[in-house]
């Protein structure tokens, strides 16, 4: 089968691999029929995360029929159309069994690894380092998935390819970081980032009972995005001075929570604190850059909610905690637990409250996943999203 | 979750600064001595053919090894309190040597499950990689076999207290080619989060403290086995499996 292969640095290739077989009687092999990039493979493709090897295959999002099902699975059936959670989860453990499936004690293998980078253990992940299990990804033709009755659900079947496929990981990721703020109805919400998970977040928001949106970015076509599809308020930060802009249209309160949707990449509008982050980054003495973080923390109204979604690396300093401690923030962060989201994400879109499908902005057929890494990672053609056909 | 004691660790057992300041004593075994000189002489002379910055360094570091050699004292065993001069093989461990190793986990089963897996001696080959096979001979006494370095290693171990749900407690017999005793406890763990296990076990290892030196840098000491193989136990008692990625599929990435 035909796989998308890492192969160092910035070097992605379509390689032909073995099919995968059922390892565990608790796998299922499902036949992908839509899988897509995320912005976190930018940051395997560009060598941010240890513990990649070359012949990794990447991706965690996918959509699939179940072609082979493993002796132990009782509730999915061969020929079923599934969205698969990009984070796998035993289903058993005291965490699973509270619902923080990210937070998996069993379903890494490379436990021991993780432990050193991170002292601690997480769940695995489909095609995200060995750090998460060095689980083969899904951008490919068949992918193994294990723990299936736990990571697989059935797509209703009014809902199409692309709607359930944001169902794997970008919508279920932006609906927990709306769920993290607590919101009670009548906030305002402001998020940092109009890519595809913080598009889902503005959805999420609203769906949660947000009275308003704010996005920032610095694409105009996400920008539209985010007020001509999700509703949003929206902020240029190219254009205007963000913690300024916020106060103006908070009443002087500042956002009642603050998601941030960018991530260890961002850009910074501070030019020290970017040039700072950027050169630490560079000596591989941090992984992350922090402008967003530091200004959510600046602009959140007092006693608010700081939920962060994009992937963070490593250990940080200049962190402003002097502010968030005298603002009595509340951080809440973390890999997104999968199964608790996905079934009511997949309700939101079958009973037509949402509709996730416009992220798309271009197809591709999965031979050509390298050119699509190089196009979405340098925001080519308005590229905003892209979907994988294998 | 871990803790690690190594008897050497232990304060009482380090010679304090100031008495062996004056008195370098030998703690230098006689074979390590010999090895000490030789891969130390080789270093010297192979750094000073090579006449550059980087051989400068290296003919000095063998020069410091073929110096420990000769005088069989090292700084850094001092420094840690160790020695390699050879003691006796014995079957018990004495106090001071050999190494214990305590590791806990919690698992979200009852102590009721988790006892009745480990009584049966025979399944612990399932989540302990090291070892071959257990046999149970009669009701206290069991035969093990583990791997070892130079082939199996093999020695019949005796149950020495049992509270059901509770303990057991085990020991090799007088006589054993290994010297180790160990023990398992489970508790209710608070908040309905299943059981605690805790595993303490000691024994001496089969090159002593430089032995177990080496292996914790070659990343096989004991006490990550002993961490690995709960996890297996939480994970097959958890989830009726252990999670792998063996035979999946990879590329190649050549060209």
């Amino acid at each position: 089968m035909k796989a998308v292969c890492w192969c160092g640095k910035g070097k992605l290739r379509v390689e032909e691999v073995p099919e995968p077989k059922i390892l565990d009687p608790q796998d299922v092999i499902i036949r992908v029929t839509a899988t897509t990039i995320c912005g976190s493979d930018l940051h395997l493709f560009g060598g941010y995360v240890p513990t990649l090897q070359p012949g990794d295959i990447l991706g965690h999002e996918m959509v699939g029929q179940v072609i082979e099902a493993g002796d132990q699975v009782k509730k999915l059936s061969l020929g079923q159309r599934v969205v698969v959670s990009s984070v796998i989860a035993c289903g058993h453990c005291w965490h699973c069994r509270t619902e923080e499936f990210s937070l998996c004690d069993n379903s890494n293998p490379n436990a021991w690894l993780q432990e050193r980078y991170h002292g601690c253990v997480s769940a695995g992940v489909f095609g995200f380092s060995h750090l998460f299990g060095g689980y083969a990804g899904a951008q490919a033709e068949y992918v193994r998935v294990p723990f299936a009755e736990v990571g697989a659900f059935a797509v209703p079947e009014e809902m199409s390819d692309e709607q359930a496929l944001s169902c794997s990981d970008i919508f279920p990721t932006g609906y927990m970081g709306a769920d993290n703020c607590d919101l009670r109805g009548g906030e305002i919400v402001a998020v940092w980032g109009c890519g595809p998970v913080g598009l889902m977040a503005i959805l999420s928001a609203y769906l949660l009972g947000a009275e308003r949106v704010i996005a920032i970015d610095n694409l105009p076509e996400r920008l539209r995005l985010a007020s001509d599809v999700c509703g949003a308020t929206t902020l240029n930060h190219n254009d205007v001075e963000v913690a300024e802009a916020l106060r103006d249209l908070t009443g002087g309160r500042g956002p009642d929570a603050c998601i941030d949707a960018v991530g260890m990449e961002a850009h910074g509008t501070d030019v020290w604190d970017d040039l700072y982050d950027r050169t630490q980054q560079t000596l591989m003495m941090q992984p992350d850059r922090l402008a967003v973080i530091r200004q959510m923390i600046r602009c959140c109204r007092k006693g608010g909610t700081i939920s962060l979604l994009g992937v963070y690396g490593g250990t940080s300093d200049k962190l402003p905690l002097g502010i968030a401690f005298v603002k009595n923030l509340r951080l809440r962060m973390g890999n997104m637990h999968g199964p608790k989201y996905i079934p009511r994400v997949l309700e939101h879109c079958r009973a037509g409250r949402a509709n996730p499908a416009f992220v798309y902005s271009h197809r591709l057929p999965l031979r050509l996943a390298p050119e699509g890494y190089t196009m979405f990672r340098n925001k080519e053609d308005e590229c905003v999203k892209i979907l994988l056909q294998p | 979750m871990a803790t690690m004691t190594m008897s050497r660790f232990r304060s009482g057992d380090r010679p304090a600064r100031h008495a062996v300041d004056g008195a370098r004593r030998i703690n230098v075994g006689g074979s390590e001595r010999a090895i000490s000189v030789l891969t130390g002489g080789g270093m010297a002379l192979y750094g000073l053919r090579r006449g550059n910055l980087s051989g400068l360094l290296l003919a000095g570091i063998g020069a410091a090894l073929t110096y420990r050699g000769f005088t069989g004292h090292c700084d850094v065993y001092q420094a840690l309190g160790m020695s390699s001069v050879g003691h006796k093989k014995q079957t018990a461990i004495p106090s001071g040597q050999g190494v214990k190793i305590e590791e806990s986990v919690t698992i979200l089963k009852s102590p009721e499950e988790l006892f009745s897996f480990w009584r049966r001696l025979e399944n612990l080959p399932r989540v302990m990689r090291n070892l071959v096979s257990v046999h149970e001979l009669d009701g206290n006494r069991s035969h093990w076999v583990a791997w070892g370095l130079a082939g199996d290693v093999e020695w019949d171990a005796e149950i020495i207290n049992e509270r059901p749900n509770e303990l057991i407690a085990w020991r090799s017999v007088d006589g054993s080619e290994v010297a180790t005793a160990g023990s398992v406890h489970f508790q209710p763990a608070p908040g309905d989060r299943g059981t605690e296990v805790k595993v303490v076990l000691s024994y001496n290892p089969p090159a002593g403290q430089v032995g177990a030196g080496i292996a914790w840098l070659a990343g096989r000491d004991p006490h990550t086995q002993i961490r690995e193989d709960l996890r297996t136990f939480k994970r097959l008692m958890e989830t009726g499996t252990v999670p792998t990625t063996e035979g999946q599929s990879r590329g190649t990435c050549h060209l």
